[in-house]
């Protein structure tokens, strides 16, 4: 499908979601109302139409340093892809300072857990009924998101004690039937 | 055996090593399992991975895994460099592909200032990657068979590898860090003997992959710990987001040269290997053959390799010939424009991707219009691979986990950037 095809047909699927659309060098963008990402990603996914098989990326952005930037502060760009049709596009949605919170979409992508975790690590933003929204690449004891544009870069911090890792061993062991 | 029964050396009394004992039917007590973590610091991984296994007996019974032993704010440090100041960076992010990462990066920045790199450097760049991709799948291939405990392998894909080395090695002066390309072409031009020196590497390279070939397709030790090992769906290597070698192995015909081909790729004629099973065996050899395919490709263009400049003459990006800079004030300024300024792209966005040797290897960049990156956000192939592993190892023995571990080719650089 075309870009602007994809961009009427997810208006007329979501007309409350959609706020408006860019061209990114080619690469079609919708923005999109954050409270509203996991039913579109849904649509997105299902959707024979639209036939995203793939979730490409997940991109957390700190807008803060911008010059002259009103916006809201983070905002978060997801990245898919359809196998099947060949078409690409990304999401964008914008997140709040004060309650930097959006719903999840793990449970669509598989690859959306760590992508999650990751967006979480490094830049703060949280995900609503995420399963284990736990740091990905920095140590656990870690403070702050080094992606903000509010950490230093020369901060260094002590980092000492072993991930045990058996909160998530847990999980997995009731799922396999190990009380 | 003196007239004695070996059954009566091991008795079976239903105790808990028995046959009846290992009942999986049986109830499921944690007691009974082991705790072990394979990494983060093992010879097996490769590099800083950990995976925490709960074993009963040398069945992996559920697996978690560890990763960031290997971050160290790349993504961070593109903030305060200079555009032009990340290209070495990015050669640590996969350090067995190293040009492959320039090229990936390069383009993405290229296309958001509107450049179009002269031919000769494109096929020069195609050459170049496709020589990394086949020292990728050598390396893996030929390290994931040392796991296996086939070590002569090693010495036939290893020795291969040292030869394309040595060719980059005299293109651009290092073996592992290039740092090959500039933004608007390459660093510097081939080297006049460079065509028949690659011609002559790559029948090594064929020679070193049917000898690998022969040893390893036949054997029943081989077939046996691959094959129907640590198998992945199609539907879930989907959902998992993976692509490239990985990917087709799981019978996927999916590949970006192909899908959304970049610098001329469309014009060469190569196949794209894809598997039936997504076992360890179909990745192993889904990378033997895209090896013979890297080879047709360099070949081809080798022999079409255009003439002439290998830089762009854009200003924005291209430092003057130096008797420009030496001889009259605009050449001057325009080399300190440059040095002093660096490279601008206008505010925005772009996401761009390549095919690298590993699969989509993409960057996120959002300039402000200054001369340094706002923010740089690398999609690592591996990273899905290795969101997968604890999945697949799960039912499996710990020695299938470590040939699956090579199969998928994680490379910690790139995966904790």
């Amino acid at each position: 499908m075309k870009n602007e095809e994809i961009l009427e047909k997810l208006k007329q699927k979501h007309p409350q979601a959609v706020l408006g659309a860019a061209d990114r060098f080619g690469y079609l963008e919708i923005q999109i109302a954050g409270a509203s990402i996991a039913e579109v990603v849904k649509t997105l996914r299902d959707d024979p139409e639209f036939a995203f098989n793939m979730l490409i990326d997940l991109v957390s952005i700190d807008y803060s340093a911008t010059q002259g930037w009103t916006g809201e502060r983070f905002a978060l760009a997801y990245l898919f892809k359809s196998l099947t049709l060949g078409h690409r596009l990304q999401l964008k949605v914008t997140v709040a300072e004060d309650e930097p919170v959006v719903p999840t979409i793990s449970e669509f992508y598989a690859n959306a857990n760590w992508l999650e975790r990751e967006a979480y690590d490094q830049m703060g933003v949280r995900f609503a009924r995420h399963p284990n929204l736990k740091r990905l690449l920095n140590h656990h004891e870690f403070v702050g998101h080094p992606l903000r544009k509010d950490y230093p870069i020369t901060k260094r911090q002590w980092l000492s004690a072993n991930e045990s890792l058996m909160d998530e061993m847990d999980v997995r062991l009731k799922a396999k039937g190990y009380q | 055996m003196n007239g004695i029964d070996p059954k009566t050396l091991l008795p079976d009394t239903g105790g808990e090593n028995s046959a009846a004992g290992l009942d999986s039917s049986r109830h499921k007590d944690r007691k009974d399992l082991v705790f072990v973590n394979l990494g983060p610091s093992h010879p097996a991984t490769h590099g800083c991975l950990r995976a925490l296994c709960a074993l009963d007996g040398e069945t992996i019974v559920a697996a978690v895994t560890e990763m960031g032993y290997l971050h160290r704010g790349f993504e961070k440090d593109c903030e305060v460099h200079t555009f032009q100041q990340v290209i070495p960076y990015t050669d640590r992010l996969n350090y067995v592909l190293a040009i492959m990462n320039n090229v990936g990066y390069c383009k993405a920045v290229e296309r958001m200032l509107g450049i179009t790199i002269p031919d000769r450097a494109m096929y020069l760049r195609v050459i170049t990657c496709e020589l990394n991709r086949i020292i990728d799948h050598l390396v893996c291939a030929g390290a994931n068979l040392v796991d296996l405990g086939a070590l002569t392998n090693f010495w036939y894909s290893f020795n291969a590898r040292e030869k394309v080395y040595n060719i980059l090695e005299k293109l651009c002066g290092a073996r592992l860090t290039s740092s090959y390309t500039r933004l608007g072409g390459l660093s510097r031009d081939a080297h006049p003997s460079f065509a028949d020196e690659v011609r002559a590497v790559l029948k090594e390279v064929k020679k070193s992959v049917g000898e690998v070939n022969n040893l390893i397709s036949k054997n029943r030790i081989f077939l046996d710990r691959t094959q129907g090992v640590c198998v992945i769906s199609k539907e879930r290597a989907l959902s998992y987001g993976w692509t490239g070698p990985t990917l087709r192995a799981c019978g996927m015909d999916y590949d970006l040269r192909k899908a959304e081909p970049y610098y001329h790729y469309d014009d060469f004629k190569f196949e794209v290997p894809v598997g039936t099973q997504g076992d360890t065996y179909d990745r192993i050899f889904v990378r033997l053959y895209e090896i013979e395919e890297s080879a047709n490709i360099i070949e081809q263009a080798l022999k079409k390799l255009p003439k002439g400049p290998v830089m762009t003459d854009d200003k924005r990006v291209a430092l003057p010939p130096k008797q420009e800079t030496y001889g009259n004030i605009e050449g001057l300024m325009n080399h300190f424009k440059i040095i002093m300024h660096g490279i601008c792209p206008e505010p925005g966005e772009i996401y761009d991707f390549t095919e690298a040797a590993n699969g989509e290897l993409g960057f996120y960049i959002v300039a402000d219009g200054s001369k340094n990156p706002y923010r740089v956000k690398c999609r690592p192939p591996c990273l899905m691979n290795y969101a997968a592993f604890h999945e697949m190892i799960e039912g499996g023995m710990v020695s299938d986990a470590v040939a699956n571990l090579g199969s998928i080719n994680i490379i910690a650089g790139e995966l904790d950037r």
